[in-house]
């Protein structure tokens, strides 16, 4: 019984485990303390102090998120004491926030109202200090608004930022009344090193981050009778959109996100599963590619490892942080970009259409995807390949306002020509994914064999280590790749961006011997993006997780190679991989960036 | 009166004996144990204010395990009407960097800080050629200890231990959770003594006189001396070395200018006193003495019946509004929600009895707030609402 407490709670005897907090110790009891500055991704700060309890025998009351539990402790988590506190609290959180609920884009899903509603805060006797304040709102970044008139100075963010990203985009200024979340010498989101992963919006508990939507663009787009509409889902949205709509996280919900987007009025409903398919393709090659000039033409200009390029936040991150090792990055374009590129190129003219009259959306599980679009080089097919990138969210959004009922929708199928995929592209929105499904064709590729794991599950790659590592050995290889014969093709993974730091640091320093690194800014990968359903936490990323891993098992076609829409696409427009039309629609270049 | 008069004026600090050397050479010749039971005998507590026993304190860090160990001197003197501590590190440094030494030797740290404020810029250059007249001294009888001066940037949250630990590692100076102490995990997370400059010095006192010299002044609860910081309407404004427990009433009949209307002790985050409660009231520790005790880190402001009480209360809120680290909810918009408060009240936009609401968010920021600075903002603003009501409304 040494690692056990016995304290009270409420008057009820409990035993606790050692090390706990008082508030982990109310929650095992079913007891809920309500919080604002907690967060299960993030360090205790305890500066918000609606979790006061009271301890018997204290004069002052303890944060039960900073408080760990002591044999003997009585706690009272509703007294009035602690009513009357916690009351006060949430009232002067409200003076200082611009409460004007209904013209809030997080209005419904806001955990300072949710907190006002229970507590029943029916006036407001404090005095108003928004309007004292000459609070502007920053929306020049094309990914995210920051109002700082919303802003309850939880550090959620600024936690977020430095501890999950490392990227120290946000950070705390000023002291006393002026204290505040900003940036480096206060400038626009767009003008820091912020690499738009928005996953401060995700941890966010009121509206003071939030995505820039672009809900009435879309609409209209979709009622203009000129434009063809074509819309693009990323694999991680399926794992992600039933939350929105009242499911149960883990919920996969492709078929119907499919009839909700055909009800919506898009004119044709494609899968960016399909180019990443496609990107398995080109990325392969290159890799293979790269190891070829490496080891065969001893061609010391070839840069190992080769990074993945496919998440927007990370490759900003890199452009910022590492821009001496930009050449590592793979010179693939994202899904997103490959996809608005053939759009506007080889779709347009099967579908015999004119480019300037397609307008092609996406929909994305992340903020950071918003910027992407934006980037002038991501202009190849002549126009913009990409006009608008909606969240998850946003999604969500457009379903509920179009009066659908999403659980009463047949699942349907993806509309041909660039709606087919195979599971290796659905698992890139999953920490790993990109690498297994890179895998899974490269090794084929090589030895003609599939890869040697049971069921294709390249177990190795997956799981949510922040970093994790796994060689393959290649061995009696096809005679054109003999060169690799007997090599152990050494591979990184790493998500979230402090995670990114520690493997780029090793790279940098030279001491990395990796072949090929898969980057994903958010933690989790796709499925934990920055534009995916509030809330968040490890249990609800680890059930999106199992929910990929499931639709990958139980689809037909599970290697990238396999696509046989990839395969025509090569056929009949782009002939091979990393051939002429490939390097100009689906490959792209890198900004070296300061990061002041 | 003049028979109760009872203010005993005491010479320990500033006394100039030129003896550090060998204080320090014959202290660290005694055990730790030895050491820390003298301490905890003299019963002294710490005098930046919040008293708490330095003896324990040094013994429960002398208790830690741990590879590394410091010492921090808190001279980060930022309480609005104290100024005692640059006194002491310009004309007796040494007292504070043997005690700081002594501390080393008994707690096991091998390092040591100054966190000086950032106002008192001017002391550094002098304290550095002291400290290493000093390190040279300890270098010849074998003591591995060093001290380094750490200049604050002016911000009064600073004064707060863990705060100052934060912004000593060079991050932002935000007041951390407790627990941990410092104690146990303060600068850099290892084991930390952190005492004001002063406590350091009554230490230097002990360890040359022996704790019962230091115990048989003041009174039960609140031993030895202390330093106080007099201003205000004031004849002779200074600072004076006292013994514990003196009534108010016996300070304001030795410096008031015979009409003091109120005293406020310990600074902004202090008490304000009226005149009608000097009789009652004692400066030193809480402790079971009737009447009303209280603490200080030796601040006393006089205010003769010229002075608004609205004015003050006004001062000293406007100040917290601004150094307020602003991290917690309770004192950041707290701090707001009471300097707004009382111009609404005063303009006649809310009612009195907003004062009354205004007095229960004070002991909800007691209650919360995360640190002593948000807890001790309902003493001033308390004491003057309630005692002088009237002043706030008309």
């Amino acid at each position: 019984m040494a690692n056990k407490l016995n304290i009270s709670i409420n008057g009820f005897p409990v035993e606790i485990a050692k090390g706990k907090t008082i508030l982990e110790a109310a929650d095992e009891q079913g007891i809920k303390i309500p919080t604002l500055c907690y967060h299960k991704d993030l360090c205790v700060a305890g500066n918000c102090r609606v979790c006061v309890v009271e301890v018997v025998g204290q004069n002052r009351l303890s944060a039960a998120c900073a408080t760990p539990v002591e044999e003997g402790m009585e706690i009272l988590t509703n007294s009035l004491k602690v009513r009357n506190s916690r009351k006060h609290i949430i009232e002067l959180l409200l003076a200082e926030h611009n409460a004007d609920c209904t013209k809030c884009y997080r209005n419904g899903n806001c955990e300072l109202q949710e907190l006002a509603s229970e507590y029943k805060i029916m006036t407001q006797d404090f005095l108003e200090l928004v309007p004292l304040k000459n609070y502007t709102i920053d929306m020049f970044s094309p990914s995210i608004i920051k109002d700082d008139s919303k802003c309850i100075r939880c550090q959620r963010c600024v936690r977020t930022c430095a501890e999950l990203q490392g990227v120290n985009a946000l950070t705390v200024a000023h002291k006393g009344d002026k204290m505040k979340i900003t940036t480096f010498f206060e400038k626009a989101m767009r003008d820091v090193v912020c690499t738009n992963c928005g996953q401060c919006v995700n941890h966010c508990p009121t509206g003071a981050l939030v995505e820039k939507n672009y809900i009435e663009e879309v609409w209209e787009a979709i009622a203009n009778p000129n434009k063809h509409v074509v819309v693009q889902t990323a694999p991680a949205v399926r794992v992600g959109l039933g939350e929105e709509l009242g499911l149960e996280p883990g919920s996969r919900v492709t078929g119907q996100m499919v009839a909700a987007l055909k009800r919506l009025g898009f004119d044709s409903v494609l899968d960016t599963d399909f180019t990443a398919d496609l990107t398995i393709m080109e990325e392969g090659t290159e890799l293979l590619t790269r190891l070829k000039k490496a080891l065969v033409d001893k061609d010391e200009s070839v840069s190992l490892p080769m990074a993945t390029s496919c998440s927007p936040g990370w490759i900003k991150y890199i452009e910022h942080m590492y821009p001496e090792h930009l050449e590592h990055l793979s010179t693939c374009k994202s899904p997103q970009q490959m996809f608005g590129a053939l759009v506007k190129t080889y779709y347009a003219k099967a579908r015999n259409l004119e480019p300037e009259n397609i307008i092609s959306v996406s929909i994305m599980p992340c903020t950071a995807k918003k910027f992407e679009a934006y980037r002038p080089e991501m202009h190849d097919s002549g126009y913009r390949d990409v006009d608008y990138v909606l969240t998850t969210r946003e999604l969500a959004i457009l379903i509920k306002q179009a009066g659908l009922d999403f659980n009463k929708l047949k699942p349907v199928k993806y509309d041909r020509l660039m709606g087919e995929s195979t599971g290796a592209a659905v698992i890139f929105g999953a920490t790993g994914g990109v690498m297994e499904a890179a895998l899974r064709t490269a090794y084929e590729i090589v030895t003609g064999r599939e890869v040697p794991f049971k069921n294709l599950d390249i177990t190795p790659v997956r799981g949510m280590e922040g970093v994790r590592e796994a060689s393959v050995k290649i061995e009696n290889p096809l005679k054109e790749w003999a060169f690799l014969d007997g090599i152990e093709l050494k591979c990184a993974i790493a998500h979230g961006l402090v995670n990114a730091k520690t493997v780029m640091d090793s790279v940098k320093s030279g001491k990395a011997d990796y072949h090929f690194i898969e980057f994903m800014a958010c933690p989790g990968g796709c499925l934990g993006g920055g534009g995916q359903p509030i809330p968040t936490n490890p249990e609800i990323r680890r059930k999106r997780a199992e929910a990929i891993y499931t639709e990958d098992s139980e689809l037909a076609l599970r290697k990238s190679h396999e696509n046989p829409e990839v395969q025509k696409l090569y056929r009949d427009f782009l002939k091979e991989p990393l051939g002429e039309v490939s390097h100009h629609l689906l490959h792209t270049k890198y900004t070296k960036r300061e990061r002041y | 009166m003049a028979n109760s008069y009872q203010l005993k004026r005491v010479d320990f600090i500033f006394r100039n004996e030129n003896d550090w050397e060998k204080v320090l050479s014959t202290t660290i010749k005694k055990k730790p144990q030895e050491l820390i039971n003298e301490l905890i005998s003299s019963e002294l507590k710490g005098r930046g204010g919040a008293g708490f026993p330095t003896g324990l304190k040094w013994k429960l860090t002398s208790e830690a395990k741990a590879e590394k160990k410091y010492v921090i001197c808190n001279a980060d003197e930022g309480e609005p009407g104290t100024f005692k501590d640059r006194e002491i590190l310009s004309k007796v440094p040494y007292k504070v960097l043997t005690a700081m030494a002594v501390c080393g030797y008994v707690t096991g740290a091998k390092e040591g800080f100054i966190y000086l404020r950032g106002e008192y810029k001017f002391l550094e250059e002098e304290l550095n050629k002291e400290i290493a007249e000093f390190e040279y001294y300890c270098k010849e009888i074998n003591l591995d200890f060093k001290i380094k001066v750490f200049m604050g940037s002016g911000a009064y949250i600073c004064g707060e231990e863990t705060a100052l630990m934060e912004s000593l590692e060079g991050k932002r100076g935000e007041p951390r959770n407790k627990p941990p102490f410092p104690t146990q995990a303060g600068f850099k997370g290892s084991p930390t003594v952190i005492n004001n400059v002063e406590t350091l010095v009554h230490t230097f006192t002990i360890f040359k006189y022996g704790a019962k010299k230091f115990y048989d002044l003041g009174v039960q609860y609140s031993r030895g001396t202390k330093l106080f910081s007099v201003s205000g309407d004031t004849p002779k404004p200074g600072i004076y070395e006292l013994e514990l427990g003196m009534s108010l009433q016996d300070f304001v009949y030795e410096f008031g200018d015979g009409d003091t209307k109120a005293v406020q002790v310990g600074g902004a985050s202090g008490f304000l006193v009226p005149r009608k409660k000097f009789k009652d009231a004692a400066i030193g520790f809480k402790g079971k003495l009737t009447g009303i005790s209280l603490p200080t880190g030796g601040s006393m402001m006089l205010f003769n019946s010229s002075r608004s009480m609205f004015n003050v209360l006004d001062n000293y809120l406007e100040f917290f509004r601004e150094e307020c680290c602003g991290q917690c909810t309770p004192c950041r918009v707290g701090c707001q929600q009471l300097l707004l408060g009382i111009k609404a009240v005063k303009r006649g936009d809310k009612p009195a009895s907003y004062l009354d609401k205004l007095l229960r968010l004070t002991e909800t920021m007691q209650l919360t707030a995360k640190c002593g600075l948000g807890q001790s903002v309902a003493n001033s603003f308390s004491s003057i609402v309630e005692n002088f009501r009237e002043e706030m409304i008309y």
